[in-house]
């Protein structure tokens, strides 16, 4: 499925509850016509890794996902020769010609799929979600290049393989790594920020059913003034979602500093935040 | 259109922005299928397809204003008539007659477009105010800046935002904390109509003057160019974002280890694992090396007139402090004292500043800089445990008031350590004049760099390469 325009896009995901800015429906747009992988960067909880799920749901691929950590590997990312089976192989037929062996245990019946090789294989079209991207070493980073630029993957043994459909490439950021120059190249980059109290109230509304107008305004304001405090960690969309959540459930109409001193907690993680934020927000406004 | 983005990559690569030739090349091939007409659109995809970093996205808004502000039919009307307008009154001694122009009736009408939100309103009340107010002249050589703070102070924003705090209270009692609220929310509306105003006044001097010599005016060194020793508190705090990522990087540098990816097969493992499968040793088991803890200490000078730098060296500690369990930190100035309980996980960094500035014992004498008695102290009090496997780091610029440098004491330093590091924020060309003593310790150095901007500290980083831990010895 292909979008029109950069409204398509924005239409089509504001109907599976998630609402993109301008930023965004360009930037996807963009990526489907020129099929060219998308960088997302920013901080936790903006609803990175809900785009790529959001963008699966509305193109009906499949979702693909490759969590990085610090470590992996090739034969976790990509691909993994089935030494059991090759073993087995070796050992059922011993009097057979080698050559023919070799033929037949590096051929793909003999071959594990990890995420990347899967996407590239699979029959359906898939997302394919690369999810902080930051946290593996630069060397790895490198086992990414061929896949994004090209959408082929090269195993010595057997050559290379190709896309079977074009997939869709999200990858995202925490940055909490410089990524290399060489990857950043091959991708278009898209930053999500905080979303601006408007945006966050359309937000609130899409995602927690029966707030009310008047909550979801209040908490998008609440929300904008935290964040607008220096601390460790700023409540991050989820977490405003969360709180909305939870004013719900007590059923409270209405935000006072009371209950914001009460449930702080749901918004903030850290002690040191939460006081602050209970100093700032609860006594007078700076004249 | 393919001339203007070009001169648009041009200048973003004279601001500092490294733009490479595959990056406008999908430039282009992404422009083609926009409705170039839609600003926002073409903004957008010029952003993600050149712009690889959000440190620069502030150096490309500046630069995408200037190289594609609609320039409107009406430009040359509005202008014509603000020249004539602004001939009869030639207010260059901002004298204090007030001119033929209804400001309270455009103030009203602001004030309603701000109150209802009304985007397409507050464009025309920031454009009717720049006409009226801003006297912009053809071809004066001023910057933006100029015509903005003319604009500014006849529209008298601070009273402006009261008059909107009492507009939409709606006379209503309101708790502290809802007009805390309150207030947040109506400067988010006036910042926009500053905004606004500045484009403006922007697309008015593009108009005037031509891309190319608007861009040049406004252009602003990159953050990663800002000198460390005169950066504004607001560039520090730009910096903090761009010093996380960095400190990861060191501490993957430090920590490298020459190892293969998946480590040595582990013998014994396999063949105990293989009886599982009648001998056959199906599932190779590996030695998996344990990660090296770099040990890290870093030597900051915070006498005064590293003030802004040794703000900046503390940030990075303290971003380094969540990196490295084993960091240690000192401070200072005529005379040493530790500061690693200062910093750590949980601390924000504006109480750590707090108590390294008040609580960290770093004046002995006089309160200027004597990296000798410093360094002598340190030797004597830390020395001892300094391990083959630690890597000391000192920022500082080696001005040490014409006091005896006593640099034999850093060879002893370097002696006992893994590598010794020396970072100055002083231009290598100033080194060793006046008072800095740097040639005396750099010889006992590991190695010494230039590290005045956040650039050169990234690409200190970048190539660090360090001798390798040496065994304990006589253990």
């Amino acid at each position: 499925m292909s979008f029109e325009t950069p409204r398509a896009v924005a239409d089509a995901l504001r109907s599976v509850d998630y609402l993109p800015d301008d930023r965004i429906a360009q930037v996807v747009f963009l990526a489907d016509r020129l099929d060219k992988p998308i960088l997302v960067e920013g901080p936790a909880g903006v609803g990175k890794t809900e785009l790529a799920k959001s963008l699966a749901r509305v193109t009906g691929r499949d979702l693909i996902r490759l969590q990085c950590y610090e470590g992996l590997d090739e034969a976790k990312a990509l691909y993994e020769w089935n030494y059991k089976k090759q073993l087995l192989r070796i050992q059922a037929d011993v009097d057979h010609d080698w050559e023919d062996i070799e033929q037949d245990i590096f051929s793909e019946d003999f071959l594990l799929t990890r995420p990347l090789l899967e996407a590239i294989r699979s029959e359906n079209p898939v997302v394919l979600l690369i999810d902080e991207v930051d946290r593996v070493e630069v060397e790895t980073e490198a086992l990414l290049l061929e896949i994004l630029s090209d959408f082929q993957v090269s195993i010595p043994e057997l050559g290379t393989m190709e896309a079977r459909t074009q997939p869709m490439v999200v990858l995202t950021s925490n940055n909490t790594r410089e990524l290399s120059e060489a990857l950043k190249r091959r991708c278009l980059f898209l930053h999500i920020d905080y979303p601006d109290a408007q945006r966050e109230q359309q937000i609130l509304a899409a995602r927690v059913p029966g707030l009310s107008e008047h909550l979801a305004a209040q908490v998008a304001k609440v929300a904008r003034s935290i964040r607008s405090l220096d601390l460790k960690k700023a409540p991050s969309i989820s977490e405003t979602i969360d709180w909305a959540r939870t004013l719900l459930a007590l059923s409270i109409e209405d935000v006072d500093e009371a209950i914001l001193g009460d449930t702080l907690h749901v918004l903030l993680k850290y002690q040191a935040d939460i006081e602050k934020a209970a100093k700032e927000l609860t006594s007078s406004p700076p004249a | 259109m393919l001339g203007i983005i070009t001169g648009f990559i041009d200048e973003l690569r004279a601001t500092g922005v490294p733009v490479s030739m595959v990056e406008a090349i999908d430039g282009m091939r992404a422009v083609e299928v926009v409705e170039i007409s839609d600003r926002v659109a073409l903004r957008e995809t010029l952003r993600a397809t050149l712009i690889k970093n959000l440190r620069h996205e502030r150096a490309f808004d500046t630069a995408f204003d200037v190289y594609f502000s609609m320039v409107p039919q009406s430009l040359s009307e509005p202008r014509d008539s603000g020249e004539s307008r602004s001939q009869p009154h030639v207010d260059r001694s901002d004298a204090l007659e007030p001119p033929p122009f209804d400001i309270d009736g455009l103030l009203d009408s602001l004030l309603e477009a701000l109150a209802g939100l009304d985007d397409e309103a507050i464009r025309r009340g920031a454009r009717t105010a720049v006409d009226e107010l801003a006297g912009m002249e053809p071809g004066r050589p001023v910057g933006g800046t100029y015509y903005l703070y003319r604009t500014l102070r006849r529209l008298d924003l601070a009273d402006l935002e009261e008059r909107l705090i009492s507009a939409l209270t709606y006379d209503q009692d309101l708790s502290d904390f809802e007009r805390r609220l309150l207030r947040e929310e109506v400067e988010a509306r006036i910042e926009r109509l500053r905004q606004e105003i500045e484009e403006e006044i922007r697309r008015r001097l593009v108009a005037d003057r031509g891309r190319d010599a608007v861009a040049r005016t406004l252009r602003r060194p990159l953050i990663e160019d800002v000198d460390l020793m005169h950066a504004t508190t607001s560039d520090l705090h730009e910096m903090e974002d761009a010093i996380g990522p960095l400190t990861r990087k060191l501490a993957a540098r430090l920590a490298r280890r020459r190892r293969m990816r998946t480590g040595r097969l582990d013998f014994r493992r396999t063949m105990r694992k293989s009886l599982a499968t009648g001998g056959v040793p199906a599932d190779p088991q590996f030695r998996h090396p344990r990660p090296h803890r770099p040990e890290v200490w870093l030597l900051c000078d915070i006498s005064g007139s590293m003030a802004t730098f040794s703000r900046f060296t503390l940030q990075f500690t303290h971003a380094m402090s969540t990196h490295f369990s084993k960091l240690r930190s000192f401070a200072f100035v005529d005379t040493i004292d530790e500061v690693s309980d200062f910093f750590g996980p949980g601390v924000d960094f504006g109480s750590a500043l707090r108590r390294v500035t008040t609580e960290a014992e770093v004046v002995w004498l006089d309160g200027h800089s004597d990296y000798g008695n410093s360094l002598e102290t340190f030797h004597t009090r830390y020395g001892r445990q300094l391990t083959p496997r630690t890597t000391v780091i000192i920022t500082g610029d080696a001005r040490n008031n014409y006091r005896p440098p006593r640099d034999g004491v850093l060879g002893d330093i370097a002696e006992a350590s893994r590598a010794l590091i020396w970072l100055n924020p002083e231009p290598e060309a100033y080194w060793d004049t006046g008072d800095s003593a740097m040639s005396h310790y750099a010889g006992h150095c590991t190695s010494v760099h230039e590290v005045r901007t956040l650039r050169q500290l990234e690409q200190f980083i970048e190539n660090l390469t360090l001798p390798g831990p040496r065994p304990l010895q006589n253990v």
